[in-house]
């Protein structure tokens, strides 16, 4: 049986709850949510720190409390939501195929789909340290759902691989619940995460952050035994005669996220090799018509509060295009990421209006103090702005107007002053 | 004594330079406003953080559920804060803002729920 429906969201985290509370008020009456899960949330279930919503609520929430908010306004409103529903393909004319204990296979048919799944954490494959292969090697997000979820201690002594802000949260979880945690590693030169944790998690627990310095061995047989570790030169190798041995039965792995764009591939939707994610216009429709993406399957977000921002946009957009109201662009302008930054959100632009204020967000490549950061097209400069500090764990973003953008190529680029 | 600190009270993140003696401070440099300074003094003569962990849950479709302390506390009492915490169990159903631990260590903040709880077999509807 196959069931139709204007707007199909895939993902209950924070961008699938804001789209469909976003679109569900925007008229849309016939809105249906799919998780995987037992619950709605998404990641914000084991995210029990703060620093959620400052932005929106002006609050600094827990990630359930934050989660709770919307869950309530999708419950208010009626929204119609599946849980322990998993997508497992989509094509390109918006059949979504789902299973669930109960119904089975289910086949929807959507004039809109809104793409909300989040992402994954890479896992020790993805490393290749060499060494044995025992029993405590989590990575860092799993090491959360066991502690802040299941209330497990997943061990005694912890390393911790990578300064990313779900390493540097996990480092006091870990020291609160009473367990060692010998050090975080990072392989750059810079911490990963924010400054703030770097305060919060490692300062107030005296735990060393080891900078350039990477694990290059595993120790252990059944159960980890001890990771070594050394520094690593610019070319991020590592330097002979700099090993340490670290006992430890926890190597926790916080070395990234990968958007979970696997349905995405399939329903032929163009990814871009840097973000992951898809490549989408400022609407943030994706190469597919119709389908739209937010949140962390789309890049890599540290603030939830974009997050969200993202997914109301992303409501709205798809709202316009059910409602008949999308138009055709004059023109498709492309974004490129220039000297200094890393990538854009949005790649493309699609010029409707030339009064439209379009915002592009960014991560700078590299970490530039005293920066600016310009957009030039045909060779003229059309916008600079002056930074005290750019670092690739902040998203930054500008905003440039339709009229500036003459040709259908536009350069932003970062560097020193 | 001096201390490099990156201000976080906005996104700006200064690098300030602070110069104190003991609980004194005696210079701030590098801040883009006033808040630096404060976020200094706070920092220096008093930080306060909000604790975050779980309590154990009897009966309740979770093992554990997740708590805050309501408001900041003194950073050098956190783990007297955490060892009541440890000791706690509270019985489900369990409400969002329920107090679980009252004045944990005289640290003058109440551990409240940052999630409901229903009953072991319960389920979201
Ligand atoms: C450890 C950690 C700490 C963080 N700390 C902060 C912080 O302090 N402040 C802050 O603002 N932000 C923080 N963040 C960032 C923020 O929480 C995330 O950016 C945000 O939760 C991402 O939301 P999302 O909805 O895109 O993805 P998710 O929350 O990951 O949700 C994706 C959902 O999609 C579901 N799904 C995936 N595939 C399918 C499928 N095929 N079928 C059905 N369902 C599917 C998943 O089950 C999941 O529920 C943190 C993130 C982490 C991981
Ligand atoms: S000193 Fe003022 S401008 Fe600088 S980071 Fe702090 S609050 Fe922002």
């Amino acid at each position: 049986m196959i069931e139709n429906r204007s707007l199909v969201i895939i993902g209950s985290g924070p961008a699938g709850l804001a789209a469909a509370v976003r679109a569900r008020k925007s008229g849309i009456d016939d809105v249906l949510l799919l998780e995987r899960e037992d619950q709605l949330g998404g990641i914000l279930k084991q995210c029990i720190h703060t620093g959620f919503g400052v932005k929106i609520f002006k609050e600094e929430l827990t990630g359930p409390e934050f989660a709770s908010r919307y869950i309530r306004k999708v419950k208010e409103l009626g929204i119609d939501y599946r849980l322990d529903t998993m997508v497992i393909s989509m094509d390109e004319g918006k059949n979504i195929t789902a299973v669930n204990p109960r119904d089975g296979l289910v086949v929807y048919k959507a004039e809109c789909v809104i793409l909300a799944m989040g992402c994954r954490e890479r896992a020790r494959g993805a490393l290749r340290i060499p060494g044995t292969n025992p029993s405590g090697i989590f990575t860092a997000g799993t090491a959360q759902k066991f502690v802040n979820i299941e209330g497990m201690k997943p061990g005694k002594t912890a390393l911790i691989l990578g300064s990313g802000d779900i390493g540097l949260i996990m480092a006091r979880r870990l020291a609160l619940e009473g367990m060692k945690v010998k050090a975080v590693c990072e392989i750059m030169p810079y911490p990963g995460g924010l400054e703030r944790n770097i305060i919060q998690c490692l300062e107030d627990f005296d735990i060393p952050l080891r900078l350039s310095h990477t694990v290059v061995r595993i120790h252990g047989g059944h159960r980890l035994e001890g990771v070594t570790i050394a520094r690593v030169d610019e070319l991020l190798k590592p330097v002979p005669g700099t090993e340490e041995y670290v006992k430890c039965d926890m190597l926790l792995l916080s070395v990234g996220l990968i958007p979970e764009n696997e349905l995405s591939r399939e329903a032929g939707i163009i990814i871009d090799p840097v973000t992951g994610g898809a490549i989408v216009n400022q609407n943030l429709e994706t190469s597919v018509e119709g389908i739209f993406a937010c949140g962390n399957v789309l890049h890599v977000h540290d603030l939830v509060d974009y997050v969200a921002i993202e997914a109301e946009r992303a409501a709205k957009s798809a709202v316009e295009k059910i409602k008949g109201k999308g138009k055709d662009p004059k023109k498709r302008i492309q974004i490129t990421a220039g000297n200094g930054i890393r990538y854009t959100v949005p790649q493309i632009i699609d010029y409707y209006d030339e009064n439209e204020k379009i915002k592009i967000y960014f991560r700078s490549s590299d970490k530039l103090d005293e920066s600016r950061v310009t957009v030039t097209c045909k060779g003229k400069n059309i916008y600079t702005k002056k930074y005290k500090r750019l670092i690739p764990a902040e998203m930054e973003y500008i905003k440039i107007t339709a009229s500036d953008i003459k040709g259908r190529k536009v350069i932003i680029e970062a560097e020193k002053r | 004594m001096k201390k490099e600190m990156i201000c976080i009270r906005c996104p700006k993140g200064c690098r300030m330079n602070v110069e104190y003696e003991n609980e004194k401070i005696i210079r701030v440099t590098g801040n883009g406003c006033k808040k630096g300074e404060a976020y200094a003094f706070d920092e220096i003569v008093k930080p306060m953080r909000i604790v975050t962990s779980t309590v154990r849950v009897v009966g309740g479709r979770l093992p554990v559920v997740p708590v805050k302390t309501s408001i900041p506390v003194r950073r050098s009492i956190i783990f007297p804060v955490m060892q009541e915490i440890y000791k706690a169990s509270v019985k489900a159903p369990i409400k969002e803002g329920q107090v679980l631990i009252k004045n944990p260590a005289d640290c003058g903040a109440d551990v409240v729920a940052t999630l409901g709880m229903e009953k072991t077999g319960t389920k979201d509807d």
